[in-house]
């Protein structure tokens, strides 16, 4: 089966590179996922697992929380600023991150950064569940 | 004339502080290796993430007015100067060089009869500046020991500074830092974060399929704080590797002029031995000829 390139940057150090033959992407309007030969799409990721199918092995999973993918026909490039391959994920981890989040909820006065962050801790909620915890 | 004792104890102290200054340079060497890795690991995403500025600024133009952040706010009376320098001394040039060129902007932008603001992170760039601009520094953040500079810290600085800027408190906002050109050379840089400067498109065509989800404009609303970090933690990551380059530089040439110190003392202190023995035997000698 053809591949295709993808990398997957962090601020502080590359979390993956190689050739592999589809990816799933949480995308903001939706999961996708992509095949070599993808018309280009610029996309903002929500925070989800993303996972890797490379060739002959089964899917690799990432847990992303939040950012872009740039999706060309031979490559895709994913920019996130916080990313943890799933094997460095606990349940304790995540429910920390849960914790953390609903103080900065419950600390601040603006509505709409309330909804946003209520955002964020229900899509955490969803990745707890999708990764079978 | 010293007496010799006391030539024995000068040499003693320089010895001392010769071993410091050598065991300093040899740490400084060993962490700009940590801080040069560092800078590079993070290229990748600060590359990337430009790119992907470009493509979307290339199929901005002649559309929409970009938000603010890219267009900025259409007059340029106040300004912030993001001042980004280290801890600690002992570092030759380093932070002295990075403050002398925010000073001479400064006097520029005043002599403009501009309105400046200035936010220091790192002690030794607060110190040196506060005493000259006590009532323009708004705010001033140390790097508490944070080893190796970490993302949250960058975005921490970029935040409160997208906090200002949408406050109203400035117009223009640049960053200064060191670029680290090599071990021997740091280039003090002053950059313009808002409004943001962006990279041309370059060699990628600017792709009239690239589709955008969602709009454009929401996505470039939430890149531009990122890029933003991005430039914060590049400047925080390149000083890093400066200040460990400088100071490897300055401990060097403090470890060789020590050096250079105990030869001239040695010798010293040997030619004062050598005269009193031989002003020793002269007494013996013309003692024994009276007799």
């Amino acid at each position: 089966m053809a591949t295709f390139q993808f990398d997957f940057v962090g601020p502080e150090r590359t979390v993956y590179s190689g050739q592999i033959e589809a990816v799933q992407l949480p995308g903001v309007e939706g999961e996708m996922t992509v095949l070599p030969g993808h018309a280009p799409v610029l996309t903002a990721l929500k925070v989800g697992v993303i996972v890797i199918n490379e060739a002959g092995h089964a899917g690799k999973r990432v847990l992303v929380r939040g950012g872009f993918a740039d999706i060309g026909p031979t490559m895709v490039t994913v920019i996130a600023e916080r990313a943890n391959p799933f094997e460095e994920i606990t349940p304790d981890s995540l429910d920390k991150d849960i914790a953390t989040l609903e103080l900065q909820r419950d600390a601040t006065e603006d509505f709409a950064k309330k909804d946003e962050i209520t955002g964020q801790i229900v899509q955490l909620q969803d990745a707890k569940v999708a990764l079978n915890f | 004339m010293a007496s010799l004792k006391d030539l024995r104890n000068r040499i003693a102290s320089v010895k001392g502080t010769q071993k410091i200054t050598k065991a300093m340079q040899m740490v400084a060497a060993a962490k700009l290796r940590r801080a040069q890795n560092a800078a590079e690991n993070a290229r990748p995403y600060a590359e990337k993430m430009s790119q992907v500025l470009g493509n979307l600024a290339a199929n901005l133009i002649g559309g929409v007015q970009g938000p603010k952040l890219l267009s900025g706010t259409g007059s340029d009376k106040i300004h912030l100067l993001v001042v980004c320098t280290a801890d600690r001394g002992l570092c030759g040039g380093f932070n002295s060089s990075i403050v002398r060129l925010a000073r001479e902007h400064i006097r520029g932008l005043k002599a403009e009869g501009k309105t400046v603001k200035i936010i220091t992170v790192g002690k030794k760039g607060y110190d040196l500046m506060r005493r000259q601009f006590r009532d323009e520094i708004i705010e001033n953040r140390d790097l508490r020991g944070n080893k190796p500079v970490d993302y949250d810290f960058a975005a921490e600085i970029a935040a409160s500074i997208i906090a200002r800027f949408e406050a109203g408190e400035f117009d223009v906002a640049t960053l200064f830092y060191s670029r680290f050109r090599s071990v021997i050379a740091q280039v003090p840089t002053a950059q313009k974060l808002i409004p943001a400067e962006l990279p041309e498109a370059g060699d990628s065509v600017p792709d009239a399929a690239l589709e955008f989800e969602p709009s454009e404009e929401a996505i470039l609303d939430t890149l531009l704080p990122r890029n933003l970090t991005v430039q914060v933690f590049r400047a925080l990551l390149e000083n890093a590797a400066s200040e460990q380059g400088a100071r490897t530089g300055a401990m060097d040439s403090a470890t060789r002029n020590a050096g250079e110190m105990i030869k001239k003392q040695t010798q010293i202190y040997n030619r004062t031995r050598q005269a009193m023995i031989t002003k020793e035997l002269i007494e013996i000698i013309s003692g024994a000829e009276a007799l």
